[in-house]
């Protein structure tokens, strides 16, 4: 028999709690490929959310903190600057990076902090059971926009990637989707350069998925990843916003 | 030992900080503790440290967490309204076992208050001030002098019990200058290796900082874990000065720069004859509850003193706990109280008395 998919080794061999068809078991994996393939588990530290995702230090086979809610960056800054031969990353969903925590990130990325953000972007907030994001999108009914989101009252979703990428040190900034195989292949790359851009002391790096929460979404996940493609992608253009290089690919 | 230098309170806390080893600094500006984060500014790169003016107190905080869990000697500094930020991540500290070092130059609240010193942030400081079952070691010097000592002190406790520590100082500790010497230096690779810390997992299964525990059960052992520590603090930390108290009918309780000016009232009251001692707590949390106890057993009264509208006051009567009445003098909103204002309400208690 082929092994299609061996458990990388950056990750524990344990079952996530994740719902059935959440993007964010698939982005865990592709960090852990990465760490993987640059072999750079044994140095690297991650800092995981208050969301969904809090409990990620139970699947990463690497040292981690757990950070309150929006602050990952802020905490990793205090690992980056105590260690900064290591690899540190953190991990956060949009209520807690683009709401609560938005001056962290914001400072982050301006003082070109030598870190990596993976930033899910489920357009909700998940662990507290569906409420409005500041990523949700406009007419998109939550708990909290229970008559879909209203600009004139709620605003319009931050294009988070867009709004770093007026940083000189942010070095590295993608937005990348996981609605089919071909995206998630451009995702893994993007996460690679990230942690590249980190390896060769660039400055910040950031990269931005768009994800699903289907039980939020009231939706089953092939609706979910369909949903992400037609709604999102409009909204939130998929691409390179900025590479060490200077280069962008849109 | 190295010759005595003149130094302001702030500036000599942040020296303190580098010479116990102390390379990492995170704090964002507020009155009246500027001199120690420009300090630390100035400072820091000569060592190879890292001073980082954080976007806010909340920022800095969660910086000290990274840097603290990450294995190092960290240090923050604020004043009350920034205090009052930091409690998210303090508590966070405290339950993930980290170890710390804050200071708070207190001035007079509540909301923004004013710029004056005050020690309205007793209460904050000592209970907890933060969510959840938790206690800080508090230390409140009276001197520079003592200051130093202390927050060299607080970094050793601080990673002896993986606790955060406050130095709760307030604007007089902070801008007034004193000589001052200090009791040696340690250098950060001197210091015993963490082996808790998150450095990277070369070898060994990895670490995790956190504080979650969704099994309540599992909570539960955390915070007995962390009241064992709080024990062990109260039987091994306390720290108290006492002055002509063995043969004290009235007692004047004080701390920080509040004792320093209610001793000069006590002196005058015992120049004249009236048998008067003052009790001077320097940690604060654990509180020196058996010394202020065993004083009431023999003293008519007590008076304690202090910065704000009766906040130590609460400790004083748990430990006194009945054995003699306790009054209380204070003056709030920066108003200092003075040591005559001190010396009349002792001698009108006094007077009640006979
Ligand atoms: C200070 C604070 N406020 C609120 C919460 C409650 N809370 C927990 S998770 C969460 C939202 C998480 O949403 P998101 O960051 O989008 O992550 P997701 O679950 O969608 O992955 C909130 C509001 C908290 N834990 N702490
Ligand atoms: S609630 Fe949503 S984001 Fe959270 S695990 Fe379930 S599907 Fe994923
Ligand atoms: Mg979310």
């Amino acid at each position: 028999m082929k092994v299609v998919a061996k458990r990388p080794r950056a990750l524990m061999d344990k079952p996530t709690h994740y719902c059935p068809g959440c993007t964010h078991g698939i982005t865990h994996r592709l960090v852990a490929e990465v760490i993987d393939e640059m072999d750079i588990r044994e140095k690297t530290i991650g800092v995981a959310p208050v969301g969904c995702a809090v409990l990620a230090y139970e699947y990463f086979d690497c040292d981690f903190q757990q950070a309150a809610h929006g602050r990952a960056p802020a905490v990793a800054t205090g690992i980056k600057r105590v260690l900064p031969e290591n690899f540190v990353f953190t991990y956060q969903g949009d209520g807690d990076l683009a709401s609560i925590g938005t001056a962290e990130i914001v400072h982050a990325a301006m003082r070109g902090e030598n870190i990596t953000t993976i930033f899910i972007n489920n357009a909700i907030y998940g662990m507290t059971g569906g409420q409005m994001a500041p990523t949700t999108m406009i007419g998109q009914k939550t708990t909290t926009s229970p008559y879909g989101r209203d600009s004139k009252s709620a605003g319009e979703p931050i294009r988070v990637v867009e709004m770093l990428s007026t940083f000189s040190r942010a070095a590295y900034l993608a937005r990348v989707g996981l609605f089919n195989n071909k995206e998630i292949k451009k995702a893994k790359k993007a996460i690679r350069k990230a942690f590249e851009t980190q390896k060769a002391g660039q400055g910040f790096s950031l990269v931005e998925l768009l994800s699903t929460c289907p039980t939020n979404w009231g939706m089953n996940p092939a609706e979910a990843l369909d949903w992400v493609e037609s709604n999102m992608v409009p909204y939130y253009p998929l691409g390179e916003y900025k590479t060490p290089e200077g280069g962008e690919d849109r | 030992m190295a010759d005595k230098i003149l130094m302001k309170g702030n500036e000599a806390i942040a020296e303190a900080g580098i010479k116990a080893g102390c390379r990492f600094f995170f704090g964002y500006p507020i009155t009246p503790q500027n001199e120690l984060p420009a300090y630390m500014a100035r400072r820091l790169p000569m060592e190879d440290g890292v001073f980082l003016q954080a976007e806010s107190e909340v920022a800095a905080i969660n910086m000290v967490y990274g840097a603290a869990g990450a294995g190092a000697r960290v240090m923050t500094s604020s004043s009350s309204p920034g205090i009052s930020l930091k409690q998210e991540g303090i508590s966070y500290m405290a339950g993930s076992e980290l170890p710390g070092v804050i200071v708070n130059i207190i001035r007079g609240g509540p909301g923004l208050g004013g710029i004056q010193p005050a020690q309205s942030d007793y209460l904050q400081a000592t209970k907890g001030g933060g969510h959840g079952d938790y206690r800080l070691l508090v230390l409140a010097p009276q001197s520079v002098q003592e200051a130093v000592d202390l927050t060299m002190e607080a970094f050793d406790l601080a990673d002896k019990y993986r606790n955060p520590v406050m130095i709760l100082g307030d604007g007089m500790i902070g801008q007034m200058m004193e000589p001052v010497e200090f009791p040696g230096e340690t250098s950060p690779e001197e210091l015993p290796k963490k082996e808790w810390a998150t450095v990277g997992n070369e070898g060994r299964k990895a670490n995790i900082i956190n504080s979650l525990s969704l099994q309540a059960e599992k909570l539960e052992e955390l915070n007995l874990r962390l009241q064992k520590k709080y024990k062990q603090m109260q039987e091994e930390e306390v720290r108290v000065e006492t002055t002509k108290t063995e043969d004290a009918e009235y007692v004047i309780v004080a701390f920080g720069s509040m004792a320093r000016i209610a001793l000069s009232a006590v002196e005058r009251a015992r120049e004249e004859g009236i048998k008067v001692g003052l009790i001077r707590p320097i940690s604060l949390f654990p509180y020196p509850e058996q010394v202020v106890g065993k004083v009431a057993e023999q003293a008519k009264f007590m008076l304690t003193v202090e910065m704000n509208c009766g906040q130590m006051l609460e400790d004083v009567r748990l430990a006194v706990n009945g054995r003699c009445p306790v009054y209380f003098y204070g003056r709030t909103g920066g108003v200092v109280p003075t040591s005559q204002e001190i010396y009349e309400k002792l001698m009108e208690l006094v007077r009640g008395e006979k």
